[in-house]
């Protein structure tokens, strides 16, 4: 049996793909992940495939339950992205989304904090590309922005795990816990790329000034990444679970009055991520399990949202909510799919929303959370109305724009014709997602008041928008520029940065006139002295060597005969 | 057989093969007899080192006279260390020589020039191998009055100069020499070394033997261009040819060290003696005048040959910094650097040698945009360069590592800054010749150039790839150093 860490295939199975063309190519891109997943498939639980390095065993391939679910996920995620892509020229995009996802595979099955803190960084690095593809002003700028964040989360994990190393001599990646400082660190580092609030501005930033297949691709893995090894290192602290309702409703009230429908899913995304961190927080069996479930899910609808958003990118060229309308006419496959997508994230009844985020809401009941319930309850509702109505119904439905684009590329059709069936797979034989779970599930979805309250919800939350709109009263889709937290360092924190270089480059360039008057004062007495023509370099006769000889003998004479007097 | 005659082979090769080339008075002839020589000379040293390293001190009785009376060749580690660096270098450039001695001067003259090279080979082996001490004398005279010819021999009009003031200077460093020799003879009866080793000690404190010192120390000061006494060097490097520039700063001053180290440590005691006197002191203040004088010099220099000639005398100052020390790391500090300079100092010489050939000047403003018209002689330069300045993973490197570490040991900390100051200035130097060649655009001068001849450039690389080779693998050279050094410390001989 063949051991051998499945995110390695990847992002050595990328190296290649510069060299190769055509349908060798798209062939062998798909074996990639294709061969990673058979190969995850036949490993045992355990530690396989070790190295030493800077005097530590680094395990490079810890296979368990968490990560074997993550792995699964993460594999199918760069399949179905590899297909939507395949249209794509740019040969960097397909090098950068392979390492991308190798890295954050590598990353789950990274057994100590090492490996994980080098995995951590490359995810970073390779998936900037991504962004950088869409070769505008916009998207460098977010795309820089995007780095400087990502890698400064791997400088807090590197701080973190060298101090934890330092207390327990130990850097196996374990449950890690806030009782330390650098379990402190760590959980910020973790928490920046899982999008926490107020360090979530980075997604939103960047995801939509992404390429429309890159998009797809960094929805899946960064942020889906940091809830594995928030999972691994911070399962049921409780501070999590507070942190994860913030997370779950706040966005809700940007995704509603944003335009960009790309930024709507960014936004509903952070929000889905909240379900999966008050899951991780409450931190029983069946918690854990819905937050990997959930991760299982989210992964497939979001994509396929991204996929539909990104379809609709390539066909017209944008993806506002007041350009667009009435695509359902010239893209009608594109609408199917999108709004099975919807169906899933909203957690319809036979979608896999239901299945994964029924066993979050169920454990925090469970636990005795009601608040926090309550509010992912309203969370559920805000969930619907802006991904599971707002996207379908602007994009495809609305007033008609006059838009009629041809119907999207077959190989983005048939990715999202996968994620399709993935969804409404999960959603009606929920065992077979809750068999590769990291712990033993004896629990039911389809229960009679399971179905009916969220089946309540849902239409509650429909009929709302339906009054809203009918009355007038939901924020219309205009142009405009929301702003969010990150207004306080895009331009107050640019202010103030301002001011400081004003301040002190006036006393800087002050301190350095005069600096520079004095040095070149040195410098021409130095050049007096030593310049070609000063005493020190110049030719000197003959005789004035001599003398010096002279001068130097009679010196260590005296010396000598000193010293024995 | 022939084991056991090496230590009279490492002189008497080069020493007939000199006149042989001034009997055949043919060029070509006359390389091919010094490449042969020189390079047999190196296969002697490096057979010498393993049958030292085998059997420990070789003593040789010259013509079958036994010590004292006879003339003895004493090889230890210490001067089959210096060998190896003399013979070494001589090895390298000799091949080198052939397309720059072609270009200046006719077929006679071109024997003479390898004449004399052999000539000063002979007399620096000489010097570094025979455990006499006027054997010494007479060998120091053999080669410098050789490197006067070389010096002579130069392109420019002022290298006639440089060659008479080195003369006057020379003669007067081995008078001084010849005259503590005599001093000690009075004092001892014996001018063999080891002898004198056995019986200075017990009148060391006397006036006859501390003026020997004092002679002995002005004398060897000269010869290897100690500040204040280094002002025949600039000039002399700078108007000689090529060759000469890159042979004596590869071997000539590295002998006048070696002879200090003899001295100082193995004649007059080790290094309890050494410490008593002033020396360290004078030692150190004069190091350091020297590192900061000349690099400071160098850095304004126009000449770029000068440029480096200047740096040479910084460089030894390095070396005798590490001297004064008089411990274990600075001596190893000051014989891992002897050899790397030697290598670095001659294949910088050699590479402007190439430069030379192509551009007939050495001014740095005729070398702009040189970068891109001869970009395997700048990239050597830049590597040695480097390696000058002292940057990981070249030999300059390990150099300056040992240098701080003996200056830690002793606990001066403020002589760790300046030795990292010196390295910038070194930096600011090296740089300045980088800048014009790489950042400016192509002198007049300079645009009609192209990359050196391979003869010239591949010896020029065996330097650069050993400077690089030492800079990862140090088991030659301070490896070697270190039980030197020991042996030095304890007067072992």
């Amino acid at each position: 049996m063949i051991e051998f860490p499945p995110g390695l295939i990847l992002i050595l199975g990328a190296l290649p793909v510069p060299f190769l063309r055509g349908p060798v190519r798209t062939i062998w891109m798909l074996a990639l992940p294709v061969a990673a997943f058979v190969l995850l498939y036949s490993l045992p639980e355990g530690n396989h495939f070790a190295i030493s390095a800077f005097g530590q065993q680094l395990e490079l391939l810890r296979v368990d339950g968490l990560s074997k679910v993550f792995g699964y996920i993460f594999l199918i995620a760069i399949f179905l992205g590899v297909i939507y892509s395949l249209h794509v020229r740019a040969i960097e995009e397909h090098v950068s989304g392979l390492v991308y996802s190798g890295a954050a595979i590598g990353a789950v099955f990274a057994g100590d904090l090492v490996s994980l803190f080098v995995y951590w960084e490359l995810t970073a690095i390779s998936s900037v590309f991504l962004i950088l593809a869409s070769r505008t002003p916009e998207a460098l700028a977010a795309g820089m922005r995007y780095l400087i964040i990502q890698v400064g989360s791997g400088v807090l994990l590197l701080a973190g795990l060298i101090m934890i190393w330092h207390e327990t001599g130990s850097i196996a990646f374990e449950h890690i816990g806030i009782e330390s400082v650098g379990g402190v660190l760590i959980l910020l580092a973790f928490g920046i790329k899982a999008a926490f609030p107020l360090l979530h501005n980075w997604l939103q930033d960047a995801y939509p000034q992404a390429t429309p297949t890159g998009t797809v691709l960094l929805s899946a893995f960064t942020t889906k990444l940091a809830i594995y090894a928030l999972a691994r290192g911070y399962a049921g602290t409780e501070e999590l679970i507070w942190i994860g309702a913030v997370m779950a409703a706040f966005p809700i009230f940007f995704a509603v009055i944003e335009n960009d429908l790309r930024r709507v899913l960014a936004y509903s995304l952070n929000n889905q991520l909240g379900f999966m961190v008050v899951g991780i927080g409450i931190g029983t069996e069946l918690a854990l399990n819905g937050a990997a479930a959930h991760a299982f899910a989210h992964i497939i609808y979001k994509a396929l949202l991204f996929m539909s958003m990104g379809a609709v990118l390539h066909r017209t060229g944008t993806v506002l909510a007041s350009e667009l309308g009435g695509l359902y006419k010239s893209m009608p496959f594109t609408t199917v799919f999108c709004i099975i997508g919807a169906a899933s994230i909203s957690a319809f009844p036979l979608f896999s929303g239901f299945i994964s985020k029924s066993m979050i809401l169920s454990a925090a009941a469970h636990e005795g959370h009601y608040f926090v319930w309550g509010v992912l309850l309203f969370a559920s509702a805000g969930v619907f109305h802006h991904s599971g109505i707002k996207i379908p119904f602007f994009a495809f439905f609305a007033h008609d724009s006059g838009k009629r684009p041809k119907e999207a590329p077959l190989n983005m059709l048939i990715a999202m014709a996968l994620a399709s069936a993935l969804c409404i797979g999960i959603g009606v034989w929920p065992s077979a997602l809750y068999a590769i779970l990291p712990f033993h599930v004896d629990y039911v979805p389809y229960t009679d008041s399971h179905v009916l309250s969220q089946v309540q919800l849902l239409f509650f939350s429909a009929l709302a928008f339906t009054v809203l709109m009918r009355t007038g009263l939901y924020p219309p889709e205009l142009r405009s520029t929301n702003l969010d937290s990150d207004w306080l360092y895009r331009r107050v924190g640019r202010s103030i940065l301002q001011y400081c270089v004003q301040t002190v480059g006036s006393m800087h360039s002050g301190i350095y006139d005069l600096v520079v008057r004095r040095c070149k004062r040195f410098v021409e007495q130095l050049y007096r002295h030593h310049g070609p023509h000063g005493i020190i370099a110049r030719t000197w006769p003959t005789g004035s060597m001599v003398l010096w000889v002279a001068i130097l003998l009679v010196t260590y004479l005296a010396l000598y005969f000193i010293d024995i007097f | 057989m022939i084991a056991a005659h090496l230590p009279a082979l490492q002189v008497v090769i080069p020493l007939i093969a000199a006149p042989l080339c001034a009997i055949l008075r043919r060029g070509t002839a006359a390389w091919v007899i010094a490449v042969a020589a020189n390079w047999l000379a190196f296969a002697v040293s490096i057979g010498l080192l393993f049958r030292v390293l085998d059997e420990g001190v070789i003593s040789y009785a010259m013509g079958g006279w036994a010590p004292p009376i006879g003339i003895e060749y004493r090889v230890d580690l210490i001067n089959v260390f210096v060998l190896l660096v003399v013979s070494g270098v001589g090895a390298a450039i000799i091949p080198f020589a052939r397309k720059g001695t072609e270009a200046r001067f006719d077929s006679t003259n071109q024997a003479w020039f390898y004449t004399m090279y052999l000539l000063a080979l002979t007399g620096l082996l000489g010097v570094t191998i025979t455990g006499d001490a006027f054997n010494i004398f007479v060998f120091l005279e053999i080669s410098s009055l050789a490197s006067y010819v070389m010096i002579a021999m130069g392109r420019d009009k002022r290298a006639l100069t440089a060659a008479y003031q080195y003369l006057i200077m020379g003669t007067v460093g081995a008078t001084f020499i010849v005259i503590g020799i005599g001093l000690l003879w009075a004092m001892t009866g014996t001018l063999n070394l080891y002898d004198l080793a056995q019986r200075i000690p017990d009148i060391e404190n006397t006036r006859p033997v501390l003026a020997a010192l004092a002679f002995l120390t002005v004398g060897i000061s000269l010869k290897l261009a100690l500040f204040p006494l280094h002002l025949w060097l600039p000039n002399a490097y700078a108007y000689a040819p090529a060759v000469t520039s890159a042979f004596l700063a590869g071997t000539a001053t590295k002998v006048g060290i070696y002879l200090l180290l003899r001295f100082f440590f193995t004649v007059f005691g080790g290094g309890g003696f050494f410490l008593s006197t002033p020396l360290p002191e004078m030692f150190l203040v004069l190091s350091i005048v020297a590192i900061f004088a000349a690099s400071t010099v160098a850095l304004f220099q126009n000449n770029v040959k000068r440029m480096f000639a200047y740096s040479s005398v910084a460089q030894i100052g390095f070396i005798t910094l590490g001297i004064s020390y008089a411990t274990e790391t600075g001596l190893t500090a000051a014989l891992v650097h002897l050899m790397n300079h030697a290598i670095m100092k001659a294949g910088i010489f050699m590479l402007l040698g190439c430069v030379i050939y192509r551009l007939a000047s050495m001014r740095i403003d005729d070398m702009a945009g040189i970068g891109r018209k001869m970009p395997f002689t700048m990239a050597g330069i830049v590597i040695l360069g480097l390696s000058l300045i002292g940057a990981p993973g070249t030999s300059g490197f390990i150099s300056k590592f040992w240098l701080v570490l003996a200056a830690m040991e002793n606990g001066q900390w403020w002589l760790v800054a300046l030795i990292v100051i010196a390295s910038l200035i070194t930096m600011l130097y090296v740089g300045r010749l980088v800048e014009a060649a790489y950042f400016r655009e192509p002198s007049e001068k300079a645009k009609n150039v192209r990359e050196a001849p391979l003869a010239m450039l591949i010896p020029a690389y065996v330097l650069v790839a050993a400077t690089i080779y030492l800079g990862l693998d140090t088991t030659w050279s301070a490896g070697l150093a270190q039980d030197a050094a020991a042996s030095l410390l304890s007067a072992a001989y």
